[in-house]
């Protein structure tokens, strides 16, 4: 199944992009493509990750958690962050923990995340911790990947309509698809 | 949750100091509580006099509402999270026979619990208002059917009501509801088939949410997340009443917890409230309207006592927090070997009222709902788990798609030893007594569970389905319906509020909320509460 650029869209529509949805005050200094300067922000006071590392590596990410069925990654990807990655603390949760991640893969693995094959990719996950964390915001590495990287991709695909179709469900919960589909018969 | 993350830790953005929260001046009626209940007496008397609500909770931003959305998917928020709720503001404690977690079952804040409501709205039984005298047990309502039936129609026309006249058990109306009901679902058919066979009737459950745009409100979208928060604002909350009623004139002041009704020996003459700069203020008005909910409701009065009223204000009658009242549900659920097309959306369509007048005083009445979102729901599933790619695919290919359910609501009698009271060891943020719930249900209550489960059961059984849980007598739980704490009574000696929910002891109070219900029903509680509380705004506007 292919995912598109409509897909992200639609998965913003789901769980809310750039334009006020954030619960917390914004910072003023840290708009869209900001990345790197962040230096007083981020978990344990490292600088942030560029935009196009944080790219990457989510798009790389991606492809480990989504289904092999699903083609288009990149572009579904690309087009989801673009709404995620605003100026929000949430935001900048997400660029913090691609940072810690893509440390740990140049430690552990001797490259970045996006430079690994996907198994090493897989790997890394799973020694993070990430696969049998819950998520927190505020936890442990392991808990915040799992929150901003793995659960923030997932989430993306699952309330989108591809994603839904995926298991059955053509309007997923957080999808405003309408109200016919809930009755109609399988097909 | 922390602050950690911008969607889920912060609560609002306005900055509290810029916001006016000093007293009206001149003000006719002073109304506590923002929910559905405050905001419909506010908005009622708007036009002709000096109105202000004061609300403990904060002004929501819609724009927020996705991002509630999404706190309600992922799994490290709680329910109280999407709303703000719990911390010491929302502090209370446990000592009953039953653990009752009533920061699941409100939401403080402009719009009140209905922003995370469900949005089921029915009128209660004619017999519902005579208990003790049809069923031969509980008590009679002062009033009945046809005092409220005009505002029961008012009411759902003020919520925006999608219904169908096909219940031939619903009490009788006048008019048709003001939006077409939701069609059935595709599971409904399915149950359409088992309930023939069995002989039980399936009809249209009237819903406050949107058929097709209403009141400037846009029709359901089909977001599915409608509790605990509907981002479309096609779900009726009462944010619609109090919005309004700003635009009609009247003040609507947040974040002010009312710490105390300042009164003489028959009229309230101020509300003390806080406000987060920490100054208390005082706002006088002409009359009094108590809306703060089933629990709050009765803490405010027992917090605001005095020397001419040493058990709490208007308790002279000794039953201010007496009574504590909920729905138990009762309910059956297992899957099916084909699909079954569920969460789609998140409220049903189709009910069966069948059983209920069949109550008495061994019965309890019970209504029986086909549930729309039975099982998981995949989103919320591929959030949790230690797969992912295929392997997690494959668990919600394996976790979606089959299951079915059916839920139900069963009467609870009032009882004097299931009550609301203050824990005098525990204070909240601003050092008062936080409410302590002692809640009991009795044997009717969970035989009647017991029957609904019988139904439940041969429904689903019927339907060739695998049974995988049971919500019985032991696994019941409450449906966040907190009734009968401030009871109407015409004897002054049996109960808090006359028959116009106004306080027995002051001649300038009145009490719109389910707190006022002698005895609850089995439906769900809010267009009563609506319908009672434009009762209110006229007796007010009679009187003052
Ligand atoms: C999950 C859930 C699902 C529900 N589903 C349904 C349903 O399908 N159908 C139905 O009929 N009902 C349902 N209900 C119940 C429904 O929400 C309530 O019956 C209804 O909101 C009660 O209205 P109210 O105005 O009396 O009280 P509330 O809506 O609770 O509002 C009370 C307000 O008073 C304020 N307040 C409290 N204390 C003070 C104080 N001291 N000073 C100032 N302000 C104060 C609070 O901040 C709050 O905003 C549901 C409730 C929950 C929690
Ligand atoms: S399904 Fe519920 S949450 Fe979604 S738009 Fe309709 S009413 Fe709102």
């Amino acid at each position: 199944m292919e995912l598109t650029r409509r897909d992200a869209v639609a998965a913003l529509a789901a769980v809310g992009a750039t334009g006020g949805v954030a619960l917390a005050a914004r910072r003023t200094s840290d708009g869209p493509g900001a990345g790197g300067d962040a230096a007083d922000g981020g978990e344990g006071g490292d600088s942030l990750p560029d935009e196009a590392v944080v790219r990457a590596s989510m798009t790389a990410v991606a492809t480990v958690l989504y289904p092999s069925e699903i083609d288009g990654v990149e572009a579904f990807v690309g087009g989801f962050l673009d709404g995620r990655l605003d100026g929000s603390t949430h935001a900048e949760g997400v660029r913090a923990a691609v940072g810690e991640l893509d440390a740990a893969a140049r430690s552990w693995h001797g490259a970045p995340v996006a430079d690994l094959t996907e198994r090493d990719r897989d790997r890394l996950l799973r020694e993070v911790g990430a696969d049998t964390a819950a998520e927190d915001p505020d936890g442990t590495l392991a808990e915040r990947v799992r929150y901003y990287v793995v659960n923030e991709l997932l989430l993306g695909l699952y309330a989108s309509p591809t994603g839904g179709e995926l298991v059955g469900l053509e309007n997923p919960q957080g999808h405003p698809g309408g109200t016919e589909s809930y009755r109609r018969g399988p097909r | 949750m922390s602050a950690g993350d911008a969607r889920g830790g912060g609560t609002d953005r306005e900055a509290v100091r810029d916001i006016d929260r000093s007293p009206v001046a001149n003000a006719d009626v002073c109304v506590v509580g923002a929910g559905p209940a405050g905001a419909l007496v506010a908005d009622r008397l708007a036009a002709d006099r000096e109105i202000v609500v004061l609300d403990a909770g904060p002004r929501f931003d819609p724009a927020d509402r996705l991002a509630r959305q999404e706190r309600a998917i992922r799994p490290s928020y709680d329910r109280p999270d999407v709303w703000g709720g719990g911390g010491e503001r929302d502090a209370y404690s446990n000592a009953g026979e039953r653990f009752y977690p009533l920061n699941h079952a409100r939401v403080k804040g402009v719009g009140g619990s209905t922003l995370h409501w469900q949005g089921m709205v029915m009128r209660l039984h004619e017999d519902d208002f005579a208990s003790e005298t049809a069923r031969g047990v509980g008590a009679d309502w002062p009033i009945d059917y046809a005092d409220l039936r005009p505002y029961y129609a008012e009411a759902e026309r003020e919520l925006g009501v999608a219904g169908a006249s096909d219940n031939p058990y619903a009490p009788p109306r006048e008019e048709p509801h003001p939006m077409p009901a939701f069609e059935p679902s595709y599971s409904d058919s399915l149950f359409a088939e088992a309930c023939e066979e069995l002989g039980i009737d399936m009809h249209s459950v009237p819903n406050a949410r949107n058929s097709e745009p209403y009141d400037d409100r846009s029709a359901c979208v089909g977001y599915g997340t409608c509790q605990p928060v509907c981002p479309a604002g096609a779900k009726y909350d009462a944010t619609v009443h109090a919005e309004r009623a700003e635009e009609r004139g009247a003040t609507v002041i947040d974040r002010a917890p009312v710490q105390r009704l300042e009164h003489d020996a028959d009229r309230v003459t101020a509300a003390v409230y806080a406000t987060p700069d920490g100054e208390e203020h005082r706002q006088a008005a002409d009359a009094f309207v108590v809306a703060c909910g089933g629990v709050e409701t009765p803490r405010l009065l027992l917090l605001s006592e005095s020397d001419d009223y040493p058990d709490g204000l208007a308790n002279s009658s000794g039953t201010v927090g007496k009574f504590f009242m909920d729905h138990l549900f009762a309910g059956v659920g297992g899957t099916l070997d084909e699909p079954t097309r569920q969460n789609h959306v998140g409220f049903y369509t189709s009910a069966c009222d069948q059983f209920y007048d069949e109550a008495d005083a061994q019965t309890a009445p019970f209504k029986l709902e086909f549930f729309n979102y039975a099982g998981p729901s995949p989103v919320e599933m591929a959030l949790t788990g230690d797969d992912w790619g295929d392997a997690l695919l494959e668990r919600l290919r394996d976790g979606y798609g089959t299951h079915v359910a059916m839920g139900g609501l069963v009467e609870q009698l009032p009882r004097s030893d299931s009550y609301v009271t203050l824990d005098s060891d525990r204070t909240d943020g601003h050092g008062n007594p936080v409410p302590e719930i002692h809640w009991r249900v009795g044997d009717r209550a969970l035989r009647t569970v017991e029957r609904a489960n019988e139904i439940q059961r041969s429904v689903l059984e019927e339907l060739g389905a695998e049974i995988e849980w049971v919500a019985g007598p032991d696994a019941t739980g409450p449906a966040y319906h907190h009734m009968g704490t401030t009871r109407m009574s015409d004897d002054p000696e049996a109960g808090v509020v006359d028959a116009d929910c106004r306080t027995h002891d002051l001649d300038n109070c009145w009490i719109a909320s389910s707190s006022v219900f002698p005895t609850g029903g089995a439906m769900n509680p809010t267009l009563t509460i609506a319908a009672l509380a434009l009762r209110v705004a006229d007796d007010v506007e009679r009187r003052f």
